[in-house]
């Protein structure tokens, strides 16, 4: 596992679940590979955590109670100060209509549960790279 | 003459005594030339100078026959009225006087009362003969007889005289007027009329034949050619007749009009008279036959169309019989009484009997279409107020003596006037008609049925229909209601299925620290049974999407033995794993397909994967075939594995089924994989083939269409 250059700050990862071990164990996973990791368990926190700590990234689990992740990434997507934040969708629900209303929704990218915590990684540091490609060009092994 | 001579030798003796009178009356009677004035002056004569005391003289009117009085003097009117009398009385002394030869005295005579006195009656005038006597000359006393008998010859004689002078101016201008009379008629004639000589020359003409022969001075010059050429014309025509002189003769003679210089043709009539005094002459008499011979012409040309519109009519009439006879229906022409006229051969076999005389039952049925016939004629008079009329008549053939009904059609043929001269009627047999109008209500009865089952048939389908719609949107519900289940399952069985992949991953990364061995070959067990449980549930999931028809199918070229060699370094680790040899059999070229790429991979994947999975030692082999033919391409999978019992080679296809148990406790896996790649093959128009022998080994073949779905 490659980390972040040290001379820059941790990217910060939302990570939005509402069952307790998915989201913890993501969490974990995500702190051990180098991110500040926050965490929410429906959509309107995911907004609330989002318009407070504005991540540089989210991970966004769609069937949620409250608000569900579509919603949620619709708000974000019309809100000016967090529809920069790329929302990657990850869902358990596989059949081929979730990622057509994902991305809909505004979603950036998409991913289908079960997700191993490495596939995870490779993805959001895909598209953090993608995101600031005149930045940096590193891209780590999966 | 010997009578008279004592007379005159008496009268003879005393006329130089009266000399001076006798002077007076002969110059009375010279100067008159009327006999009536002549008369008196002689009686007035013989009362001043005669010694006559009653004088009368009568004269007789040849005309009338009778003895009339023309003066008198000194008598009374009765005797005058007696003296009137009829000179065919020959006892009357007067007429007894009147021829005799002396004077008569009528004293001696047994005369009329009125007379018997001593008149004495001198016939006018005495010397002649009887028949040239003009009347008589009756005196009184008888004493006065000399100078009676010599003014009685004087009269006499200058009567005698005077009517001869009548008669013969009354002749000439008798003659003067028949004369007159004659021409007249010659010239009313419309005929040109000549009277010539032999020679031509005219002696007698009228004036439509001066008209046309002869000019005067001062006409034209044409006219006076004119009519020198008639002239030539006319006496060459009657030299020519003369030679043969056998009574009149008929000839045309063509002349000039002088006054319009047309043509006239004349027809000549001349026949020769002879004259005592003129000698022979000839009579002709012309008739002008010009226009004659013009009507005679356009009578001819009449007669001649008129035989052409005969031959016409005769022509167009036979057409029409010709027609009328060809006809197949009964044709009948009547007239406004119902009587036949005419009727064509078709109308005779029902209206006139056969000749077959044995057939009474024949003749029967005709009188009786007679009597039909006739009663629907006057139908026609009765309730017909147009022209036509349509009537059906229940008829009978008379050669079969079945019933035929026939429709009648009859129309009224009109003069000019109005009236119905004719009726023309058409019939026309009905029979089959009627028949078919039978077998039409049999045939719609029948159709009544058959439609009313239809509709009971139909209405029972769409019950069921109803019902089978019912269901199907059950099912339908129902089937939605298991996918909806199914997903939701799946989404269930994948939140914990994540975590506990999730948690393994990071246990054997050494997330919470490096583990013994041990622990990381138990946790390595945990990881792979997990990663089963998440085929299963992806293997179900598939096959409820396929059911739901949520599997879309996307078609698109590609080459087959590029997709060949990116399954073979899928299964890379799997082949290096098991230590098998692989081989390709690929056809040259670039092998192009139309189909689902992704799902071709996943079912050729799913085969090769069980091939490595149920071959312990030997080899695995993919070939490609192109069967141009019929349009397919087959990907076979042949493995040297295991092998499949003939009798469980259809089982090894259904769901959750391997060859049979002990195989799913030695090779694990769902046994959804066959069903599933079944399922897909059908769905890109294909098919799994299986060839197997138990221990030698299986090849499965999925046969596809090359140019995609539906083609």
């Amino acid at each position: 596992m490659s980390t972040i250059a040290p001379s820059t700050r941790r990217p910060i990862v939302l990570v939005v679940d509402d069952f307790a071990d998915n989201r913890e164990m993501y969490s974990e996973y995500l702190s051990f590979a180098g991110y500040d990791v926050i965490e929410a368990r429906n959509g309107l926190e995911a907004i609330d955590a989002a318009q407070k700590r504005l991540p540089d990234i989210i991970i966004m689990d769609l069937s949620l109670p409250v608000m569900d992740g579509w919603e949620a990434t619709r708000r974000l997507k019309a809100d000016e100060r967090t529809r920069r934040i790329p929302v990657v969708a990850l869902t358990g629900h596989a059949l081929a209509g979730h990622s057509k209303g994902a991305q809909e929704a505004g979603c950036d990218s998409f991913l289908a549960k079960p997700c191993l915590p490495d596939q995870l990684v490779a993805e959001i540091r895909r598209m953090l790279e993608s995101g600031k490609a005149a930045v940096t060009t590193t891209k780590g092994a999966s | 003459m010997a009578a008279a001579v004592p007379t005159q030798a008496r009268s003879g003796a005393e006329a130089p005594r009266d000399a001076a009178a006798r002077l007076a009356l002969v110059e009375l009677l010279l100067f008159s030339d009327d006999a009536e004035e002549c008369a008196r002056a002689t009686v007035d004569w013989l009362a001043e100078r005669g010694g006559a005391r009653k004088s009368i003289c009568a004269l007789i009117d040849a005309e009338s026959g009778t003895l009339k009085h023309v003066a008198a003097a000194g008598v009374s009117d009765g005797q005058i009225e007696s003296l009137h009398l009829a000179l065919e009385a020959p006892d009357h002394p007067l007429v007894f006087a009147l021829a005799g030869r002396e004077p008569v005295s009528l004293g001696e005579r047994r005369a009329p009362d009125s007379w018997r006195s001593d008149f004495l009656a001198i016939p006018l005038p005495l010397s002649e003969a009887r028949e040239a006597r003009q009347g008589l000359l009756l005196v009184s006393p008888a004493r006065c007889e000399p100078e009676a008998r010599w003014a009685a010859e004087m009269l006499g004689q200058k009567i005698a005289r005077l009517r001869a002078a009548a008669a013969t101016a009354e002749s000439a201008h008798k003659v003067q007027r028949e004369r007159e009379l004659l021409l007249n008629i010659v010239n009313a004639s419309p005929d040109p009329i000549l009277l010539t000589d032999p020679e031509g020359r005219m002696i007698i003409s009228n004036a439509r034949a001066d008209a046309l022969f002869s000019s005067k001075e001062g006409e034209s010059e044409g006219r006076h050619r004119a009519v020198t050429l008639n002239n030539m014309m006319f006496s060459a025509a009657l030299s020519r007749q003369a030679i043969d002189e056998s009574g009149a003769v008929r000839r045309e003679l063509l002349l000039v009009s002088p006054s319009e210089g047309s043509d006239l043709l004349f027809e000549l009539l001349s026949s020769v008279v002879q004259h005592p005094r003129e000698g022979t002459c000839v009579v002709s008499i012309l008739r002008n036959v010009t226009d004659l011979r013009a009507a005679t012409e356009q009578i001819e040309e009449n007669y001649r169309r008129l035989r052409l519109a005969e031959a016409d009519v005769r022509a167009e009439r036979d057409r029409l019989d010709l027609i009328i006879d060809s006809a197949a229906d009964p044709i009948l022409v009547t007239d406004s009484s119902g009587k036949i006229l005419l009727m064509n051969s078709p109308a005779e076999r029902l209206f006139t009997a056969p000749d077959l005389d044995e057939r009474a039952e024949a003749e029967r049925a005709v009188r009786s279409n007679d009597a039909h016939f006739s009663s629907f004629i006057s139908n026609l008079f009765l309730t017909g107020s147009g022209l036509r009329w349509r009537g059906e008549i229940p008829l009978t053939d008379p050669s079969t003596l079945q019933p035929l009904p026939v429709e009648a059609v009859a129309g009224k043929v009109m003069s000019e006037h109005g009236e119905v001269t004719a009726v023309v009627t058409i019939l026309h047999d009905r029979t089959e008609a009627i028949e078919k109008a039978r077998l039409y209500e049999q045939l719609k009865a029948a159709s009544e049925q058959l439609e009313e089952k239809v509709r009971e048939a139909t209405a029972e389908l769409v019950r069921r229909n109803e019902l089978l719609q019912r269901q199907h949107l059950e099912l339908e519900q129902a089937s939605q209601l298991k996918s909806q289940f199914l997903a939701n399952m799946s989404h269930e069985f994948r939140t914990p299925l994540n975590a506990i992949l999730g948690y393994t991953s990071m246990l054997l990364q050494g997330v919470s620290g490096d583990l013994a061995a041990p622990q990381k070959n138990k946790m390595l067990r945990v990881d792979s049974n997990a990663r089963h449980l998440l085929s299963i549930i992806n293997d179900i999931l598939d096959i409820s999407r396929i059911e739901a028809g949520k599997m879309p199918l996307h078609l698109e070229e590609f080459e087959m033995p590029a997709l060949v060699a990116e399954l073979l370094a899928e299964v890379e680790p799997l082949i290096q794993k098991s230590r098998l040899q692989t081989l390709t059999d690929l056809p040259p070229g670039t092998a192009l397909v139309v189909s689902d790429r992704q799902k071709v991979k996943q079912i050729v994947l799913n085969l090769l994967t069980n091939a490595i999975k149920f071959t312990p030692h030997g080899q695995v082999k993919v070939m490609v075939r192109e069967d141009e033919r019929g349009g397919e391409v087959n990907i076979a999978v042949e493995d040297t594995g295991i092998g499949i019992a003939p009798q469980d080679q259809d089982k090894v296809f259904e769901d959750f089924r391997q060859a049979d148990d002990s195989v799913t406790r030695e090779y694990g896996g769902a046994g959804l994989g066959l069903a599933i790649c079944r399922r897909l093959a059908k769905m890109l128009d294909g098919r799994i083939e299986l060839q197997s022998r138990l221990e030698r080994g299986s090849t499965f073949t999925l046969v596809i269409p090359r140019k995609g779905k539906g083609r």
